[in-house]
């Protein structure tokens, strides 16, 4: 994490785009107090981007969603976008995407045409120095903690940046060989049964595999309304209010699942049939609306391999960055 | 990278036909969470004894630190741990489940004195005041009175930063749900749903049924421990007039 007096120029926010906020690795420890995890939707994509401009994991970012910003830098930084496939010109020049790349005092980057996945990574070199709160830089738009002012950024903002950090990046010498998984014209989303699948009648995780889902329009950071088929709900049992995780997949009365994201609640009361795996939820956070998707359970002995590999293609390019 | 133990195909779901009176019970959450559950799930069986049990185990996972573990979550009969299974095994996290289990299974808690709650009732400030009054065949004065006088305990804390849900409400006061929930809720609005009575810190959307105000200040993130309650403190509400709950919002 960078200390010291941050940029006095920062980033200017020409035109914010449709939901744009800084975002990090999370806010841990305060469920407990209410306060949800947020950071970003796809933490693998974050922590890739991060790592081209040499900023350490749990610097933050912007999460850039669906339509981008068009952002006017003041000093010379080192910049990289990654996750969603966007069209991205740097004062009229095509800037590639998944790799690092210079911006100049006065440079304009602007965001086109959206081409795969949802949501994209703006890392600057420094990172977002926007103040702390909780321990972590993550908006939470609802609650209104964190981030830029607890909201989404708005054209007029300046976001401040931490002191480029001390060891520059050269851009040609990280090219990131990982590909991150992207949705395609229909996503697979692993899960393991559970916490409550014990709730739901046999035969309901296999309905549930056997279900073909769209994501829905009421569709946010909070979770994702799953639209078509319908899933057998549990007995009318009025239930206590539980903890959450993210990639939940909580099932209420009308038998719709909603699929929990970063900006759930911390408890709620609807019963919870599955969760998608930690190495899918960077997938899971690139979805739109309208997307299809469906799910397949799997053990928590092919999750933790699943994550294990995704933790040492991230680590590869971390420590490439770093030496 | 260390090697970290990959959980054989079992380890998580409890054996079939465990007697589900005998708690605690683990069951994996996802890959990363786990939930040690020391009560039934039903609302019918809201038990403050479970939620002392819940309370004393979430503060000794809490004073453990296990390297990897992420968050402690207490609520009603259960503490969701939230932990990185890179870092720490699940089978590991069970067994210090178990012995903090052990030890706090008994624990008394320490007696506190209740937070005082004053509240405008009715009015502006509780616009299902006459509704609840209605469906519980009471006068809005009676409900005042059987909401002001139990000590409420403090189950759990969710929903939104410091909302807090305190239990149990005289049976004679309990309502369902609004059927609509409203956009929003004024801050520090007081309501009512089934067995139990909340707070609602922030203006957000909202179900209870609402029957007061305060001005107290639920949440601040300035202040070192933000929620002015959290699980295990004890509560009473007091019905003021007002000018004072003006006076106190103003201070």
């Amino acid at each position: 994490m960078m200390r010291g007096a941050a940029s006095s120029e920062g980033i200017r926010v020409v035109e914010a785009g449709l939901l744009t906020t800084v975002q990090d690795l999370g806010r841990w420890g305060w469920q407990s107090r209410g306060v949800s995890v947020s950071g970003a939707m796809d933490l693998r994509a974050l922590r890739l981007a991060n790592a081209l401009v040499g900023n350490g994991a749990s610097a933050a970012a912007l999460e850039v969603t669906l339509v981008g910003p068009t952002l006017c830098f003041h000093d010379r930084r080192l910049v990289a976008i990654c996750g969603a496939e966007f069209d991205v010109t740097v004062s009229g020049r095509a800037a590639p995407m998944q790799s690092a790349f210079r911006v100049e005092p006065g440079d304009e980057l602007s965001f086109g045409s959206r081409r795969r996945g949802a949501r994209a990574y703006v890392a600057i070199g420094g990172g977002c120095a926007v103040p702390a709160e909780f321990g972590s830089r993550a908006t939470q738009v609802a609650a209104g903690i964190g981030g830029y002012l607890g909201r989404p950024l708005t054209a007029g903002d300046r976001v401040p940046l931490g002191p480029v950090p001390d060891a520059d990046v050269d851009p040609g010498a990280t090219r990131c060989t990982y590909r991150l998984a992207l949705p395609g014209d229909e996503t697979v989303l692993r899960v393991v049964p559970g916490p409550q699948d014990g709730l739901f009648g046999a035969g309901t995780l296999d309905a549930l595999q056997a279900a073909r889902f769209r994501v829905g329009r009421i569709s946010d950071r909070m979770g994702y309304r799953l639209e078509g088929s319908r899933l057998p709900t549990t007995v009318a049992l009025e239930l206590l209010s539980t903890p959450t995780v993210v990639g939940g997949l909580q099932v209420p009365h009308d038998g719709h699942p909603i699929l929990l994201m970063a900006d759930r609640q911390t408890t709620g009361g609807y019963p919870i049939l599955a969760t998608v795996i930690s190495a899918d939820l960077g997938l899971a956070g690139q979805l739109a609306p309208g997307d299809r998707l469906s799910f397949q359970c799997c053990s928590v002995r092919e999750a933790i391999s699943a994550l294990i590999a995704e933790e040492r293609a991230l680590m590869a390019v971390e420590s490439l960055s770093s030496s | 990278m260390t090697d970290v133990p990959v959980p054989g195909p079992d380890a998580r779901r409890p054996p079939a036909g465990s007697n589900a009176a005998s708690w605690p019970r683990i069951v994996g959450a996802g890959d990363s969470a786990l939930l040690v559950e020391l009560g039934p799930p039903e609302s019918a069986s809201i038990d403050a004894a479970v939620n002392r049990r819940v309370v004393a185990l979430a503060g000794a996972l809490g004073r453990a630190g296990v390297a990897g573990v992420r968050d402690v979550v207490p609520a009603f009969h259960v503490v969701a741990v939230h932990f990185d299974p890179l870092r720490v095994a699940f089978e590991r996290l069970v067994s210090v489940v178990h012995e903090l289990a052990a030890l706090t299974g008994t624990a008394e808690e320490a007696e506190t004195e209740p937070l005082v709650v004053p509240v405008w009732y009715g009015g502006e400030a509780g616009p299902d005041l006459d509704e609840v009054a209605r469906q519980t065949r009471l006068e809005p004065g009676e409900v005042i009175a059987l909401h002001t006088t139990p000590t409420y305990r403090v189950f759990m804390v969710g929903f939104t930063p410091g909302f807090p849900y305190l239990g149990c409400v005289d049976e004679r006061l309990r309502v369902p749900r609004r059927s609509q929930p409203r956009t929003k809720v004024a801050a520090g609005s007081v309501g009512l749903a089934g067995a139990q009575t909340g707070i609602y810190p922030a203006e957000t959307p909202g179900g209870w049924q609402i029957i007061g105000r305060t001005a107290l200040r639920l949440f601040d993130p300035r202040r070192a421990e933000p929620c002015l309650l959290n699980a295990g403190c004890l509560v009473r509400f007091r019905s003021v007039a007002f000018e004072e709950f003006e006076a106190l919002e103003g201070a």
